[in-house]
């Protein structure tokens, strides 16, 4: 596999390599060595070895858990359980979906995910959007006061006091509101608006007496479909995974996202109630293989998606990157 | 809401000479009031969310009560930072955010830049791309379930490692209760996590890099290893300062989220950070404003480091944050 691929790609470097010669004579012409030398190959085994061993160690747990989740939960604890499912069972599913509290956290969590991502994409373009342009006066102003949050918070007890003070604590708004605007995503926004819609479109629209909202209306959003693509997703997934607001911020378990729940249940253990011992134990299995199936559950939504977000992410990155 | 043709072709005229002043401001205004409508609500929501709270962190110079409020509340000067620096808590707190925080920054700096260095030398597509999206995947598994996998794995009745010990005659470990092990724990789980997405940076990076310099590498007769030392390392080179100021600047801004899950009262010990404790004095003891002078402590610490940090970076390499 290795030596194919490499001798094609020396023909490719080879032919560019003479163009190169040609064209800069920085060196007198000489044959060019197209053989992989032997130091290079045994290179390439450790690379292949190195990416093989990174690939090994993320995929592992995540099958572990994916096989635990189908098995007989004393197959599980007696270390049976690899990487295949053993003595097949969907048990650990069904006491997830019959069970009540997990399926409120899932709709609250699909709420909070649906209305939050929505809040915060309209806030964002309308922030951003304006300070992309030129004409804003005032602009370098309010973006460095938007930068410096990003440096300096209050902390937070203040955050918790300014949430009670506006009387939203254990409300619904209070995991939407207090994050709604990401710095990063707003600046994500500035500049992908200024390096995509050029000043000349909107001179143009201006002639033709457009306003300003009409232009960002008909314009920009429509020019804009990939970045609302990626700056919605990153919102939602951060929703999606986030449970320390809900910790801060709501009491009653009717407004619990599904994160919070899934700490009680996996990391606080507080789904087994007293029983006579049998009971315990037989509870006890299904409470273990309740957590796994709970996991999967909880992951999938977001892995479903992540495939066809993650291309956007990179560029997303990139863009970063590019704007510094 | 259209303006008239007539304004709108003075107004492209115009736009040039906005550039300072209180007519300009006016101007600006009068054209593009929708602009300033539009950031109305942004404007309002960093206000309330963001400064608001910066106004409330005064209580760390107070002694709050609920009835009197944040401004009511009778002063105290400097009595709660006093009382936080005279805490024994205080020393360990520190320590331990440090190190956590060192810790993570060792791990999870040079993993990434191998990992991208190495799938860049692959030409294969499908195992890069393979490689790519599967360590590039636990990102997105929110911080609970990793947390939860984690322990899962390690516990004694029922986790793997457990079981892979067993194979070579060692006890069963209980390694959540073990306070030596937290740090391990919390760190290479999060490599486990971010190393893929943390590799997402380098291999843009890697990408930019002019294709001519390899070409010229080729023809010198220089081997892979050499091609990575003498041309991506210093292609990545900008990056990675980056990346490392935002790290080194950032060591006493260690999350609140993972420590706080894999905290149980048996390792404490090494686990309570800055950010765990302010939550339980403000949140669970209820002291305000002893919790507030912490945070307002460890934000500035924050800020100063990563100025500092900067200013050296600049000094040093030309390249800073900004």
């Amino acid at each position: 596999m290795v030596s194919v691929e490499t001798s094609d790609r020396s023909t490719v470097r080879a032919t560019g390599v003479s163009a190169l010669l040609t064209q800069r004579r920085r060196k007198p012409p000489r044959p060019v060595k197209i053989k992989e030398r032997g130091v290079d190959r045994l290179f390439m085994v450790g690379v292949y070895v190195l990416l093989t061993t990174f690939l090994v160690a993320v995929l592992v747990p995540l099958i572990y858990i994916v096989a635990s989740s189908f098995s007989d939960p004393r197959a599980v604890s007696a270390g049976r359980v690899m990487l295949w499912p053993v003595d097949f069972t969907l048990d650990g599913y069904t006491a997830v979906l019959g069970d009540p509290q997990i399926l409120t956290g899932f709709g609250n969590s699909l709420f909070y995910t649906g209305v939050g991502t929505a809040v915060s994409l309209v806030l964002t373009v309308a922030i951003a959007y304006p300070l992309s342009r030129k004409e804003f006066w005032g602009r370098g102003f309010l973006a460095a006061g938007i930068v410096f949050t990003m440096l300096f918070a209050g902390g937070l007890i203040p955050t918790y006091l300014v949430v009670q003070e506006l009387g939203l604590l254990n409300t619904r708004w209070a995991l939407i509101l207090p994050q709604a605007v990401g710095v990063w995503q707003t600046i994500l926004a500035m500049a992908f608006f200024r390096a995509s819609i050029p000043d000349e479109l909107y001179e143009a629209a201006q002639l033709d007496g457009s306003s300003d909202m009409r232009f960002l209306r008909s314009v920009v959003l429509p020019l804009s479909k990939p970045l609302l693509a990626v700056i919605g997703l990153m919102y939602a997934i951060t929703q999606w995974n986030s449970y320390f607001d809900a910790l801060l911020y709501i009491r009653d378990p009717d407004l619990y996202p599904l994160q919070l729940v899934l700490r009680n249940i996996l990391i606080l253990n507080q789904s087994v109630a007293g029983m006579d011992a049998a009971e315990m134990l037989r509870r006890q299995e299904l409470a273990d293989l309740l957590k796994y199936s709970l996991i999967v559950v909880a992951t999938v939504p977001v892995m479903l998606i992540y495939p066809f977000v993650a291309r956007y992410f990179t560029k997303g990155v990139m863009l970063g990157a590019v704007k510094g | 809401m259209l303006i008239t043709p007539q304004a709108s072709a003075r107004g492209t005229l115009r736009v040039k000479d906005t550039s300072k002043g209180r007519k300009a401001a006016q101007r600006a205004l009068r054209r593009h009031w929708q602009l300033y409508l539009l950031v109305l609500l942004p404007v309002a929501y960093f206000i309330v969310f963001k400064y608001w709270p910066m106004t409330n962190a005064v209580i760390a110079f107070k002694s709050y009560n609920v009835i009197d409020g944040v401004w009511g509340s009778p002063w105290v000067g400097l009595d709660q930072f006093h009382r936080f620096f005279e805490n024994p808590v205080f020393w360990t707190l520190l320590r331990n955010t440090f190190i956590l925080s060192a810790y993570v920054l060792v791990a999870s700096f040079p993993i990434p830049i191998i990992l991208a260095l190495a799938l860049n030398e692959v030409r294969q597509k499908f195992f890069k791309r393979t490689v790519q999206m599967v360590t590039y995947a636990p990102y997105f598994i929110s911080t609970v379930v990793v947390v939860s996998m984690t322990i899962l794995f390690l516990s004694p009745r029922l986790g793997l490692a457990n079981d892979v010990i067993g194979i070579f005659g060692i006890d069963s470990i209980d390694f959540l209760s073990r306070p030596e092990f937290f740090r391990h724990i919390y760190v290479w789980s999060d490599v486990w996590q971010t190393a893929g997405y943390s590799a997402v940076i380098y291999m843009a990076a890697l990408a930019g890099i002019d294709p001519t310099l390899y070409e010229a590498a080729k023809v010198d007769g220089a081997s892979r290893l050499q091609k990575i030392r003498h041309i991506d390392l210093p292609g990545i080179l900008p990056t990675a300062t980056v990346v490392l100021i935002l790290g080194v600047g950032n060591v006493m801004a260690i999350g609140f989220e993972k420590a706080f899950l894999f905290q149980n009262t048996l390792n404490l010990s090494q686990s309570e950070i800055i950010a765990t404790y302010t939550y339980r004095i403000g949140l669970l003891n209820a002291d305000f404003s002893q919790a507030s002078a912490i945070g307002l402590f460890n934000s500035v610490i924050n800020l100063v480091l990563l100025v500092a940090v900067h200013l050296i970076a600049k000094r040093a390499t030309g390249r800073g944050l900004w």
